[in-house]
């Protein structure tokens, strides 16, 4: 029966639709229920601290080491092209303006995703699965303001910081490469750099986007922890969902912050 | 000389005999019905055991207790209060004088022992750090671990984690403590100590405790009353006397560990000649 097929493919595309539909407003909501419950975990600020210690302390060696070998890949590819036009000199521009605009924010973001939001999805969905979360509660302690929110927050605080170490190390690997390696003049670099850089357009854009992703990444570990399957499986899944949706909207939302900051760049 | 207690405090405590009052409660999760009406009384000061199959409800009970689930009918009353309908904030006070001890434990992982059992006091009380230390170490001491106390619940044998669990779930001195399956998976000499654990820490403290398990032995040695849960209806009960000595053919099957009886062996199924004669 063609017919039967077709309403039953219909009807599955209903299903899914509705269910997605479903889980977005339930993170919604969960999102809400979070930034009410934070004011309570202000008030103990060193379990916020305490994971600000884990999810930006524990990435930085990745955020480093992948900065700076990011930023002498830019250096060494930058200068090919720039010394076809004898631009030779405008290679901290290049440099700078890349990391702190797009690269910075969006590699560390990535990094972090991988690192700090996979270990806090991982975190709490074992909490759950093993029925800490619900001890917790047993004992008239909400885990919204005991786990999730000092985790949150401490998501937020530590992406911007390790978005500026990953821009900063990348600036480093590219001095090294262009000035040390190939020779070009060390005044130069940094005073174009200097000049070119501006700190509302590039700096703080650049800073703005890195808050916006730390709030993605956040936001994504904690919910899919949260909503975990309380088994093995589930754990597991739910930290690979973990990265896979902090990577795809990251970089929509970079695309989407880009346009609007693009529009007002020299118009 | 007794003051005359204020009603509310009459109401949410000193007066009523029974700890916890189950009338005609009815839950399901989904469409499946779990619970088909479970009469029950745990009155002040005993220790029950409900005792039951795996998978028939009885971790679900616990859960109506606490007020993490909400019954489909009938009335839930612990310490006089109707759990259902508890705000958020009198649920929460009130589970501040609950203890629960969970399957496998539930102890916080990136904790030590010492601050798993600090947890409760850390949270709901003011208390200076000394007197957190003091009430902790007498704590663990009364189920045997003091010595144990900067370990990691990772570094814990089961048995020695749940005791470490049931000191936790007594940290605040609750009216009222429930142990799912405490016995589960523990050694003969482990399952001895925490069943004593248990009765001595209800008599001493003046608690109230409700036991959740299948092990009928253990249960037999320590609690005065049992109910038995199947097919989501109590269908039996008494002292333990009475359930030794009781004829009731779901007693006698979980009694003697019978494989067939009024728990069928067979999962429901199609008869068999139908299963393996084929039709033409
Ligand atoms: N969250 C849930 N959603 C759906 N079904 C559940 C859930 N939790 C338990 N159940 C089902 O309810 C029944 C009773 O569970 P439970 O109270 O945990 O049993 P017990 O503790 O007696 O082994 C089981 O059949 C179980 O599969
Ligand atoms: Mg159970």
């Amino acid at each position: 029966m063609p017919a039967e097929r077709v309403v039953r493919g219909v009807r599955k595309v209903g299903a899914t639709t509705l269910a997605i539909l479903q889980r977005l407003g339930f993170a919604t909501r969960f999102f809400a229920a979070v930034v009410w419950h934070s004011p309570q975990a202000f008030r103990r600020l060193q379990l916020t601290l305490r994971e600000i210690y884990f999810a930006g302390v524990l990435s930085l060696v990745i955020i480093l080491v992948s900065g700076m070998f990011v930023g002498m890949v830019l250096a060494l590819q930058g200068y090919d092209v720039l010394n076809r036009y004898g631009a030779n000199d405008s290679l901290g521009i290049l440099v700078a303006l890349s990391l702190v605009r797009e690269l910075g924010p969006v590699v560390a973001g990535l990094l972090f995703a991988s690192r700090a939001g996979s270990a806090i999805t991982a975190e709490i969905g074992l909490m759950k699965a093993t029925d800490q979360l619900a001890a917790m509660e047993m004992m008239a302690v909400d885990p919204l303001a005991r786990v999730v929110a000092p985790r949150f927050w401490g998501g937020i605080v530590s992406m911007p910081l390790l978005a500026a170490l990953f821009s900063t190390l990348g600036v480093f690997g590219a001095w090294l490469v262009g000035v040390k390696l190939i020779g070009l003049d060390n005044g130069a670099f940094w005073g174009n750099m200097q000049a070119a850089v501006d700190f509302r357009e590039d700096i703080v854009n650049g800073f703005i986007k890195s808050v916006v992703f730390g709030v993605i990444v956040s936001l994504i570990a904690v919910f899919e922890g949260y909503d975990a399957k309380p088994t093995a499986e589930g754990v597991s899944s739910a930290t690979t969902r973990t990265v896979v949706e902090s990577a795809l909207t990251i970089l929509a939302a970079d695309f989407v912050l880009t346009v609007f900051m693009f529009r007002g760049v020299g118009v | 000389m007794k003051t005359a207690p204020s009603p509310a405090a009459a109401t949410f405590d000193t007066r009523c005999a029974n700890a916890v009052e189950l009338s005609g409660v009815t839950f399901g999760y989904d469409r499946r019905t779990i619970l088909k009406g479970i009469d029950m009384t745990i009155p002040r000061g005993k220790v029950v055991a409900i005792m039951g199959g795996s998978g028939c409800g009885k971790t679900t009970i616990l859960r109506l207790i606490g007020g993490s689930l909400r019954p489909r009918s009938g009335r839930i009353v612990v310490a006089g209060q109707s759990v259902p309908q508890l705000d958020r904030d009198g649920l929460y006070a009130l589970r501040r004088r609950i203890g629960m001890l969970f399957q496998f434990g539930a102890l916080f992982t990136d904790l030590t022992v010492f601050e798993n059992v600090a947890f409760p006091m850390r949270e709901h009380t003011d208390l200076p750090d000394e007197a957190i230390r003091d009430l902790v170490l007498m704590k663990l001491n009364a189920v045997g671990l003091r010595g144990a106390a900067q370990l990691k619940p990772a570094e814990l044998s089961g048995g020695m984690g749940r005791r470490v669990a049931l000191a936790r779930a007594v940290a605040l001195d609750p009216m009222l403590v429930m142990y799912d399956e405490p016995f589960a998976g523990l050694d003969p000499i482990s399952l001895g100590v925490v069943g004593q654990l248990i009765r001595r820490m209800n008599d001493a403290l003046g608690i109230t405790s409700i036991v959740v398990t299948h092990d009928v032995y253990e249960s037999l040695k320590i609690v005065d009353h049992l109910y038995f849960v199947s097919e989501g209806r109590i269908v039996a009960g008494g002292t333990p006397d009475e359930v030794r000595a009781s004829s009731d053919p779901f007693v006698r099957q979980f009694l003697d560990g019978a494989p067939d009886g009024p728990v069928p062996f067979h999962y429901a199924a199609r008869p068999l000649e139908q299963e393996f004669v084929r039709a033409r």
